[in-house]
């Protein structure tokens, strides 16, 4: 491939050393020596990650998570514009300004699209595994551009504030990665198991309802322990789905597939686990609470989860 | 159940459960769970800490997707950019904050179902554009917002955006999760058509975006109900007039 997901992680690791950089001479952050070591560390794990052996990552995190256990991620002082400034801004540009915000979505969609199979020779132009996440990364490049170009500012000055919103979201920005690391710690230690075996063992499957009950929210709870369906559908559809609600009550698959991963989406609208969904769009958007985005869907899960049951229950 | 199972990895959830509910910090309550449940299993301290690792190198493009569009979005910002779509959407004097999520629920619905799944998103969409256009309509009808209704506003834009995208996603027959679905069951020994997988998940799509749809319109009516200082009858009568 011509444009690997490498680049990207290059890219990142760039941008997260420039900000361990600018926090760590920042004076006006009272924990710029740890914040700074905090980014670093970060950037470091973007930059060389795969070349180190795994213990030393290992140990790194460790380290990570007790600078931010220990309230050692801090924030600088930061330079706005004033009011005026900003409003003269936003009534020169206008609409202007929505075109660089809406160049990335557009950018990555037409690259995930239409680029994905483009192919010099026997080399894609596009990482075939991540053409998604290449798309974005030159999606936001090209916006970036386009932004510095209409507000007549310098890459300098969005890197000040790509460090601001950094600093904003502080270790939230970290915490999706290790949970999705404790998934992987979960499945090796053989969790999703021990959980299945619970659910199986103690509950009896004799009423067709009471076993639809079990695959759905089963699917829900095991997403909402291990924060993502993926790794609930194989442990409940190899537990009950297959062997009860196909092999006993003659389930079509494919509805019991389709409306399992649903609910197991349902579990992810709740839980803390899935927090690149929940927990970062509450920092992205400065909420007082970290849950009040898992607070907001709730109802709308609880609801799902019943229109679940029903319709596996009517349509299987 | 012939084998024995290990019930003690599972001390790692209690762990997690334990701290998120005591509201410990969550990067240190995952890497405790994590170091819990590995030493449960028996794994020596060097295993765990090189699958710690190597769990952390694998999954490096979760932070991607939030990291790469932070500078373009804080430069625009800079330049008034939540302030224009404040001002953009207070020009529809039909807009509600709920009317407005509920359509853009059915547009992040329905592209999620044809494959464009990276037409959304937290830092990229919610919070430049979807979450002041928002904010901007309730203003714009009853002037500035009590905090605790501004937050649950905030919070209802980003659940749009996920109800939208996690029950749009799965219809698109060429998403992942229709893969894994499909491959897991072939492995079972049963072998269904990836379209029929997808074909079933619409009637979930369909109540998801009903039942939500509902919620945020139940929400523009209590701003009515609590932010519209009139007498009841009136209040009817506003209810009865749109």
């Amino acid at each position: 491939m011509i444009i690997s997901i490498q680049y990207l992680y290059w890219l990142a690791g760039v941008i997260l050393a420039i900000t361990a950089f600018m926090t760590a001479t920042d004076r006006s952050n009272p924990k710029r020596w740890t914040t700074g070591l905090f980014w670093g560390l970060f950037a470091i794990a973007f930059l060389v990650g795969e070349k180190l052996p795994p213990v030393w990552v290992g140990v790194g995190v460790i380290v990570m998570a007790l600078i931010a256990g220990f309230g050692g991620v801090g924030f600088g002082q930061h330079q706005n514009l004033n009011d005026r400034a900003r409003r003269e801004s936003a009534g020169r540009l206008k609409n202007k300004l929505f075109i660089p915000a809406l160049a990335i979505p557009l950018v990555t969609v037409i690259g995930a699209v239409l680029l994905k199979n483009i192919k010099f020779g026997d080399v894609f132009l596009l990482d075939p595994a991540n053409s998604t996440f290449v798309s974005l990364g030159i999606g936001s490049l090209v916006a970036l551009g386009l932004a510095c170009w209409l507000t007549r500012d310098t890459p300098v000055q969005a890197m000040r504030e790509s460090r601001r919103l950094t600093e904003a979201l502080g270790w939230a920005l970290v915490l999706p990665q290790m949970l999705a690391m404790l998934g992987l710690v979960f499945n090796d230690a053989g969790v999703g198991k021990a959980v299945a075996h619970l659910a199986t063992a103690y509950i009896n499957l004799d009423f067709r309802l009471v076993a639809v009950m079990v695959y759905v929210l089963g699917m829900a709870l095991f997403t909402i322990v291990m924060g993502n369906g993926f790794a609930a559908f194989p442990v409940m559809t190899g537990g009950i789905g297959v062997p009860v609600l196909v092999g006993m009550y003659g389930a079509n698959p494919a509805v019991m597939a389709a409306i399992g991963m649903f609910s197991g989406y349902c579990g992810t609208l709740m839980t803390p686990m899935a927090a690149n969904y929940n927990l970062i769009p509450a920092a992205l958007l400065e909420l007082p609470d970290k849950y009040a985005v898992i607070k907001a869907q709730i109802p709308t899960a609880l609801a799902m989860l019943v229109a679940n049951i029903l319709l596996l229950y009517f349509l299987m | 159940m012939q084998t024995a199972i290990n019930l003690w990895p599972l001390l790692g959830v209690l762990v997690i459960v334990l701290g998120f509910v005591l509201r410990f910090n969550p990067m240190l309550v995952v890497a405790l769970a994590a170091l819990a449940t590995g030493l449960a299993a028996s794994m020596p301290l060097e295993t765990i800490l090189a699958t710690i690792g190597t769990g952390f190198i694998k999954t490096r493009t979760l932070p991607l997707i939030i990291l790469l569009p932070l500078a373009v979005i804080g430069l625009l910002e800079r330049h008034g950019l939540r302030l224009h779509a404040q001002n953009w959407i207070a020009r529809f004097t039909g807009a509600t904050a709920g009317r407005l999520l509920i359509a853009y629920l059915f547009v992040r619905e329905t592209t999620a179902a044809l494959g464009l799944t990276s037409l959304g998103g937290h830092p990229q969409m919610v919070r430049p554009l979807l979450a002041p256009m928002a904010e901007g309509a309730a203003e714009s009808r009853f002037g500035k917002l009590p905090e605790a209704l501004r937050i649950k506003l905030l919070a209802l834009c980003a659940a749009t955006d996920n109800v939208g995208l996690f029950f749009g996603e799965d219809i698109f027959v060429a998403f992942g999760a229709i893969a894994l679905m499909h491959t897991f069951l072939l492995g079972s020994g049963i072998d269904v058509d990836p379209m029929h997988i997808a074909f079933w998940g619409i009637p979930t799509a369909i109540c998801a975006f009903v039942i939500h749809a509902i919620r945020l319109h139940r929400f523009d009516q209590r701003l009515n109900r609590e932010l519209t200082a009139l007498p009841p009858a009136s209040a009817v009568d506003k209810e009865l007039a749109r």
